[in-house]
């Protein structure tokens, strides 16, 4: 749940995993932050504890992953459950890559709110952020 | 007939004016911006000498007999789990009539890290096959002569090692460094350009690909020691130019490399070969490919003095563009495949990799996979593509982009000059900034319409119809959408069987 009415949200978003496939993450970096946002970017090659740490020092509300290497079914719950063990569940995690339909679908069940797949307009996670946080 | 000539032509462009025209707000640039004009005339061509392939500036290709001499060779990427698996494959292909190989690693193996370092956790095997150990490159090439066959190893910033344990496989097998042929991607610049798997700090990245292109000269001569990649560039979302412009570069400063450490132009230069994207825009990527070569051998050439003939020739290896693909609506990427190959054959490829329908939602089916591999064949015998060489040569429209994209990638090269060259253009995050621009640039032109990729809307409307239906809200407003999207009557109802299902009557006579 957001903290106070006023203060923007921030949102800390990650590549984890080895790729280096960049371009969609720093597209909606943009995007995001053209909508408003505070985006911190961490990189590449983000451990689920190092994107932890960053969401907690930046005091983040929202966490935004990256992959497409295909191990998104290990490290994704791995930053919900490093999120768990730091007492920190209050912090959403999303995230976006080359991800099949019925992953998505785990992904969900293990506290990943929204899964954003190739050809999403970026209208579509920005209108995301703004239902989750109306008063953004 | 001069002045009638001109008549003519103030006629058309008084018509042209005259004439309604379309105001869906589409941009008429090329997909990287490139101004277009409606027509192009003999008034566009430029003032030179004919050229012909085969022939220095090889803008119409290297060989004298195009595809008549040799069609391109279908080259098609892939990769399995385990060094196994993949030997099974690779056995499997050559007994099939394959001679060549092509070798996909996975994640820790391309960022030079064990399969049981902590970081390579849900990685290992994905993408591609596990090398830890020289054990598992003799797994992997078992009961392979390594002297027969040539193979493609994809990899960048460990490739001095695994070309290392190639050569020591094929030791075992009794045979020389010298007889051995095939390719090594070994293009660290283009990683710290796009692709990012880099390690090492630029300095000694050089240092290594220098000492695998010596290396090889002397001992491997038959090995193809670079693949100097604009594929990746493009994929990180830079235009044509950019593409062309940063990867013929990135090749100039391997060249200066290897002239610093002492090494003579014509004892490299025919060994290192080039790979391209073949995206969506079809005649901007045929004048990519001509003007590359052409640029290449003017450097080469011209700058470098290279005095053999097979120095100024660019090769180059194509892949179709993955980011052109759609995940709704697989089936297009079919077709968006099929122009994109098409445009490498138009422009000369000397290999080529055709992307799968599937690719863009996960690794490829066997279906998809064999549909990608038929395109081509159907190029290669059902178009006529390969009966003539260069067959656009001469295009009004084509020799114009051609030279326009020559030009605009010059006046990179003096930018990238005044920086200081490629390593601090890297360092100052010149490519990056300029690739991240581009990106972003298009990505907004999709979403407001000013280029359309073709059903995306249809189906997301379809898509929450789906959903809605799933849920309890009246169906009606979902509907709507879908029908002002033009998704047809089928595809409408199609979203709702899938949640609501059939009906099927018990029969009762």
């Amino acid at each position: 749940m957001p903290k106070t009415a006023t203060k923007p949200v921030r949102i800390v978003v990650a590549k984890v995993g080895l790729d280096g496939h960049d371009r969609g993450v720093k597209v909606v970096a943009r995007a995001l932050r053209d909508a408003g946002y505070e985006v911190i970017y961490t990189g590449l090659r983000q451990t689920p504890e190092m994107v932890v740490d960053a969401a907690l020092q930046e005091d983040a509300q929202v966490i935004g992953l990256s992959i497409h290497s295909g191990a998104h079914m290990t490290l994704f719950p791995a930053v919900v459950d490093e999120l768990k063990r730091r007492k920190a569940t209050d912090i959403v995690v999303f995230g976006g890559g080359i991800i099949p339909d019925d992953d998505i679908a785990v992904l969900r069940k293990k506290g990943v709110a929204a899964i954003f797949t190739p050809g999403t307009p970026l209208q579509e996670i920005v209108d995301w952020l703004r239902k989750r946080f109306p008063e953004s | 007939m001069k002045v009638r000539a001109r008549d003519a032509k103030e006629l058309w462009q008084e018509e042209f004016e005259k004439a309604p025209v379309r105001d869906d707000g589409i941009e008429t640039s090329t997909i990287s911006g490139i101004p277009l004009k409606p027509l192009y005339t003999g008034d566009d061509l430029p003032r030179r000498e004919e050229e012909l392939p085969g022939q220095f500036p090889y803008t119409r290709g290297i060989h004298p007999s195009g595809y008549r001499g040799r069609l391109w060779t279908m080259r098609q990427f892939s990769g399995f789990a385990t060094a196994e698996e993949t030997n099974r494959r690779y056995k499997y292909l050559l007994a099939n009539g394959q001679t060549g190989l092509s070798v996909a690693f996975d994640m820790p193996t391309l960022m030079g890290q064990d399969s049981d370092a902590p970081t390579s956790r849900g990685e290992v095997g994905h993408c591609g096959v596990a090398i830890d150990s020289l054990a598992d490159m003799e797994t992997l090439f078992e009961g392979i002569p390594l002297g027969d066959i040539t193979t493609s190893m994809t990899i960048n910033s460990p490739a001095a090692i695994l070309l290392c344990m190639y050569i020591a496989v094929a030791e075992k097998q009794g045979v020389p460094a010298s007889k051995l042929g095939g390719t090594l991607q070994n293009d660290i610049l283009k990683e710290f350009i796009a692709q990012k798997e880099f390690i090492f700090p630029p300095a000694p990245s050089m240092r290594l690909v220098v000492d695998s292109i010596e290396y090889c000269a002397a001992e491997v001569p038959k090995w193809n020691t670079i693949s100097i990649s604009g594929y990746h560039i493009r994929e990180a979302g830079s235009t044509a130019v950019q593409e062309l412009a940063f990867t013929l570069a990135d090749g100039m400063a391997y060249v200066d490399a290897c002239l610093e450490r002492g090494m003579h132009i014509d004892d490299f230069a025919s060994r290192l070969s080039f790979f391209f994207d073949a995206h969506i825009d079809f005649f901007e990527e045929i004048a990519k490919f001509r003007a590359a070569r052409r640029i290449w051998a003017r450097w080469m050439r011209e700058r470098y003095g290279a005095q053999q003939e097979r120095s100024w020739k660019l090769r180059f290896h194509t892949q179709t563009a993955g980011v052109s693909l759609t995940a709704q609506q697989p089936e297009l990427n079919i077709a968006r495949t099929a122009i994109e190959a098409m445009a490498a054959v138009l422009g000369g490829t000397q290999s080529l990799h055709t992307n799968a329908m599937d690719e863009v939602l996960a690794l490829p089916t066997d279906k998809a996979a064999r549909i990608a591999l038929r395109t081509q064949q159907l190029l290669a015998y059902e178009t006529g593509a390969a009966n003539t060489i260069d067959p656009l040569g001469g295009s009004y429209f084509v020799e114009a982009l051609t030279d326009e994209m020559e030009r605009q990638a010059e006046a990179y090269f003096k930018r990238i000059d005044e920086i200081g060259g490629v390593i601090p253009a890297i360092e100052a995050g010149f490519f990056q900034k300029e690739i991240a621009d581009a990106a972003f640039r298009y990505q907004n032109e999709v979403e407001q319409k000013r280029r359309i990729m073709v059903q995306a809307k249809a189906t997301n409307a379809l898509n929450r119809l789906g959903k809605a239906a799933a849920g309890n809200d009246n169906l009606m407003p979902y509907i709507l959408d879908a029908v002002r999207a033009y998704a047809t009557e089928g595809e409408i109802m199609q979203a709702m069987i899938e949640v609501f299902g059939t009906y099927t009557e018990t029969a009762v006579v």
